[in-house]
């Protein structure tokens, strides 16, 4: 229970074990975990970073969306505005085709019925003749009334 | 009584309070000036100042360089590996130096903590195993190395030794004056101690009250650790002393638990105390110009 050398022992044992502490253990743990916590908030703001990043992009992602959807009911309603247009030009294409049509069937109709008058006329004028022919009973000079003949047909 | 050599209860207590003294034999002994080891109470006390207590040194160098080799190995990892997710031992390590440095740094404003910090570290981990060893049950590594290696005498727990508290506590005490001297330099130093608190007039009063107050540091810091660990000691060793018979023993057996469980708190606390206490006088040390 006396005090003696052990003392010494121990105080030169505490100042080896501090030195060593010191020396060989603090520095290295202490580093790692300084690095650590460097390199945790390194990705906490990397991440923060991340998400601000991704906000932004679906922000822009909205827009686009929200631009292309107006493109497409703008060229939509081209489009419909178009075919309106055309079926209205092909309707009035037909028409006036039509009209064309009836009129040229129209002249056709006209040009014939001068032709059946005029042949008409032509064979009145030769039945007339016959018909005088035939009351008078001799021959007629067909040459001689001819152009009496014609007169008639043309008064007819 | 689990060891066998002796035959009272006394010489049981007796035995267990003596260190394998290592020393120089006193003039008048039959070996008078040899070296060697006492082979009894008596021849221990004789011996004086000219001796070792290898039981005690010896288990107090080999607790810290157990704790020591495992800190070192965490050391290492962690400067291999920096970045590794912290597990088992190095995430114990990386918290308890953690809680250290913090507790350091509140105590401690001078920004160099390159020392204190791992000073501190160091006490509380070593007297916290040396504390530890109490929870052993007393007889057994004595038992051990009584029959199975031959010595005579074993102690195990390096804070019921004196010399072992009051060695930790002389080498904080010789940092603060070290560190006080570096800090205010010899004049400043001796100024702090000379001039306060009465001023220049009382110097001798002043001197006598502030080499007191120097020198209560290390004796309470030794005496403190020393007074709680042996007492407890005791008690474990007395005890011991019940186990005679069926209904005694099994009281001493309850004792002995109870005893042990509230032990668990004594050990890391007196360790903590002792740590916190080294901090803040090397901190008072450091203090430049403080105004009493």
């Amino acid at each position: 229970m006396n005090i003696n050398l052990t003392l010494f022992g121990q105080m030169l044992a505490f100042f080896f074990f501090v030195w060593f502490c010191m020396r060989m253990v603090w520095p290295p743990i202490v580093a790692a975990m300084v690095a650590r916590q460097e390199q945790i908030a390194e990705g906490l703001e990397t991440a923060e970073r991340a998400k601000k990043d991704l906000s932004l992009a679906q922000k822009r992602a909205t827009d686009e969306i929200k631009k292309a959807r107006g493109e497409a009911a703008e060229i939509i309603e081209q489009a419909r505005k178009r075919s309106a247009q055309m079926i209205e030009e092909a309707k009035r294409e037909a028409r006036e085709e039509g009209e064309r049509l009836k009129a040229a069937a129209t002249t056709d109709v006209q040009q014939e019925v001068q032709r059946a008058k005029e042949s008409l006329r032509k064979e009145v004028a030769t039945l007339a003749m016959l018909g005088a022919e035939r009351i008078l009973e001799r021959d007629v000079d067909a040459a001689a009334h001819a152009e009496m003949l014609e007169r008639l047909a043309a008064d007819l | 009584m689990a060891s066998g050599f002796e035959t009272t209860t006394e010489d049981y207590i007796a035995h267990h309070l003596v260190n394998a003294t290592f020393g120089r034999f006193p003039d008048g002994h039959e070996r008078g000036g040899e070296w060697g080891f006492a082979s009894s109470g008596t021849e221990a006390e004789a011996m004086g100042f000219m001796a070792i207590h290898v039981d005690t040194l010896g288990w107090s160098i080999g607790l810290a360089a157990f704790f020591m080799f495992f800190f070192r190995r965490v050391a290492v990892s962690a400067a291999e590996n920096p970045a590794a997710i912290p597990t088992g031992l190095r995430n114990l390590v990386e918290s308890l130096i953690d809680i250290i440095d913090g507790l350091v740094r509140s105590v401690f404003k001078h920004p160099d903590l390159s020392y204190v910090a791992p000073m501190a570290l160091t006490i509380f981990v070593w007297v916290f195993f040396m504390n530890l060893m109490d929870l052993v049950p007393v007889d057994l590594i004595p038992y051990i190395a009584q029959y199975g290696l031959g010595i005579e005498y074993m102690k195990i727990v390096p804070s019921t030794d004196p010399n072992i508290t009051m060695g930790l506590a002389l080498s904080v005490f010789s940092l603060i004056i070290f560190f006080s001297i570096r800090q205010k330099g010899l004049g400043g130093f001796l100024a702090e101690i000379s001039f306060h608190p009465f001023g220049k007039w009382l110097l001798p009063f002043n001197l006598a009250l502030e080499v007191v107050g120097l020198l209560a540091k290390p004796v309470s810091l030794g005496l403190r650790l020393f007074g709680n660990l042996f007492s407890a000691e005791m008690i474990f060793i007395l005890i011991a002393t019940m186990y005679t018979g069926l209904v005694i023993g099994l009281l001493g057996g309850f004792l002995q638990f109870a005893w042990a469980v509230f032990h668990i708190l004594v050990v890391p606390l007196q360790a903590f105390i002792f740590m916190v206490l080294s901090v803040v006088y090397l901190a008072q040390a450091f203090d430049e110009g403080e105004a009493h």
